[in-house]
């Protein structure tokens, strides 16, 4: 079994400390989503797991190779996607490629092998003999992604693997890294909650250094407000919905109308108590009213307000 | 040892990529011709202070000077442009060692400044058309002179690892190597001797790269200078490993 664990990880830049004890567990086929603010330690976590930052205290096994004493071991194991892809612009994709491929120990037919099939995986070929320099930055980033895949690397360490592309783009390396997950340690950073939902089989939140939430994404919209809210979206014809009537069903905890479009139109959300399911009772009390109903549904939660609530509270706190 | 090689290829392929190379071979092979010839006179019969020997000593004497300004240039983007650029977190995530990163920097580096040497060979054989020279001190200068080349290199490459900036790690070279090649000189012994115990004054003087290289141009191909060049590229490298260890990151 492939995993990764760190082991209290901390991070001192002079009188900075940007992470503070990160300890985790990751195993073979999760993708595990690294989200938070910027400045959160995101990228020096995946810095010091890829052995190019030393921590100040604590330390992390790559299957059980230690990147303090075993770090060559490490290193080998570990395909990396560093934060702003860095790449040698003189090069062409095809010249770095081989570069990287020899760094890894590749040779000859091997090497030729895997360095078609990066570029195939990575929709290089158009591309393949330009100068680095003068390609565009989605395909620069794939350049970036082919490096991290080339020896088809048992962990995949991606720091913002789809920032800079274009939604396509963005969607055909979610599906690339979600088909290679099954087989490979997946760890990503990323801004963007959809991705998380998209492909990451767990997510943590760090915040000023700290992991402040861990779970799979379902797990962490259960946290929201929102979760298990029923919206309904009402076609009010002047005539008004009685949010008493609503607030009156049994287990409903409070009713917002969050909204009126064109004053023609009520958005309303109706907040069960906690672990109760009331869309039954309001679909009922819909058709009772006969209120003209446009959209009714059940919300799963929000990651975004999830990750608002759960990391401005922990900056209020420090 | 491939890492090593790999590094080596890449970073010597580097200097010809972009017109560094041969900007740098032309001015480097057009100051060598001028200063022989136009200054120091080299095998002008209308010279009437001129010898008219055959030999290189009116062209090994100016090393030391071009390369207090070539050599810095070469060595300035070694780190310097790793870590502008961020690819120095992509190199050192790499299965290699720093020791292997920076050594194939430094022989890549080396072999280049090899090269802009060797090209002056015409030099070599105009002095064998003219007259009959002593081919050991000319091969004694040569290996001279690229020795000095390493070690002036390998304190490139040190500095080049502390700076970000290029032109930072290009004057502070500069000023360093201006260091070593002066202090054989009285001004700067003097400096020393108001101040510091005799023995400290003996070092800086021994440390002068015109002395060693003097004497390696002699023919003196004997222990001191070599192991005073070997000696300096090892340290400046070691020093460059643990900045490199340090200051990677920043």
């Amino acid at each position: 079994m492939m995993t990764i664990e760190t082991k209290k990880l901390r991070k001192v830049f002079g009188l900075i400390e940007a992470v503070k004890g990160v300890s985790f567990r990751v195993g073979q086929g999760e993708v595990l989503g690294f989200l938070g603010p910027n400045g959160a330690g995101k990228s020096t976590v995946m810095r010091m797991l890829t052995c190019f930052l030393t921590p100040t205290s604590g330390t992390a096994t790559v299957d059980g190779h230690d990147i303090l004493t075993d770090s060559m071991e490490a290193r080998r194991l570990i395909g990396y996607l560093p934060e702003s892809n860095p790449l040698y612009s003189d090069m062409t994709p095809m010249s770095f490629l081989r570069f990287i491929g020899e760094m890894r120990g590749l040779k000859g037919s091997a090497l030729a092998k895997r360095i078609d099939s990066a570029i195939e995986i990575c929709w290089l070929g158009d591309v393949r003999y330009q100068i680095i320099e003068t390609l565009s930055k989605g395909y620069r980033r794939r350049v970036g992604l082919a490096q991290a895949l080339l020896h088809d690397p048992s962990v995949l360490i991606l720091d913002e693997p789809t920032d800079g592309l274009d939604p396509n783009q963005k969607h055909e390396v979610r599906g690339l890294i979600r088909d290679m997950a099954s087989k490979k340690t997946t760890i990503i950073s990323t801004h963007l909650l959809e991705e998380v939902e998209a492909i990451c089989t767990r997510a943590i939140i760090i915040a000023r250094g700290r992991i402040v939430a861990d779970g799979t994404p379902t797990d962490l919209k259960q946290r929201s407000r929102y979760h298990g809210a029923v919206r309904l979206k009402v076609e009010t014809d002047g005539r008004s919905v009685d949010e008493n009537l609503l607030r009156a069903l049994p287990g409903v905890e409070s009713v917002e109308f969050s909204g009126v479009e064109g004053e023609k139109v009520a958005l309303v959300t109706v907040f069960p108590q906690k672990g109760k399911n009331v869309a039954h009772e309001v679909a009922l009390l819909a058709r009772e009213q006969k209120w003209r109903i446009e959209e009714i549904g059940v919300e799963a939660g929000r990651l975004d307000e999830v990750f608002r609530d759960i990391t401005t509270r922990e900056e209020k706190r420090s | 040892m491939s890492r090593l090689y790999s590094v080596f290829k890449r970073e010597f392929k580097g200097y010809f990529a972009t017109p560094v190379a041969y900007v740098f071979i032309v001015i480097f092979l057009f100051l060598t011709g001028l200063f022989t010839f136009n200054v120091s006179r080299f095998y002008d019969p209308r010279d009437v202070g001129s010898v008219g020997q055959a030999d290189l000593r009116a062209f090994f004497d100016w090393h030391p000077w071009l390369y207090l300004f070539l050599i810095p240039a070469v060595a300035m983007r070694l780190w310097a442009e790793e870590r502008k650029s961020g690819t120095i977190e992509l190199l050192l995530t790499l299965p290699v060692s720093a020791a292997q990163a920076i050594v194939g920097k430094f022989l890549a580096a080396w072999a280049f400044v090899g090269i802009a040497l060797a090209l002056t060979f015409p030099m070599v054989l105009t002095v064998l058309y003219l007259g009959e020279p002593d081919v050991g001190l000319i091969v004694a200068g040569y290996i001279g002179s690229f020795l000095m080349a390493g070690a002036y290199l390998a304190i490139g490459e040190c500095v080049s690892a502390l700076a970000k900036n290029q032109v930072v790690s290009f004057i502070v070279s500069v000023v360093i190597c201006l260091l070593f090649v002066l202090s054989g000189f009285s001004v700067v012994q003097e400096f020393f001797q108001s101040w510091a115990p005799a023995w400290f004054t003996q070092a800086v003087s021994s440390m002068s790269f015109l002395t060693h290289f003097g004497s390696l141009e002699k023919g003196l191909v004997g222990a001191p200078s070599l192991v005073f060049f070997g000696s300096l590229i090892v340290g400046w490298l070691s020093a460059c490993a643990v900045i490199l260890e340090i200051k990677k990151a920043e």
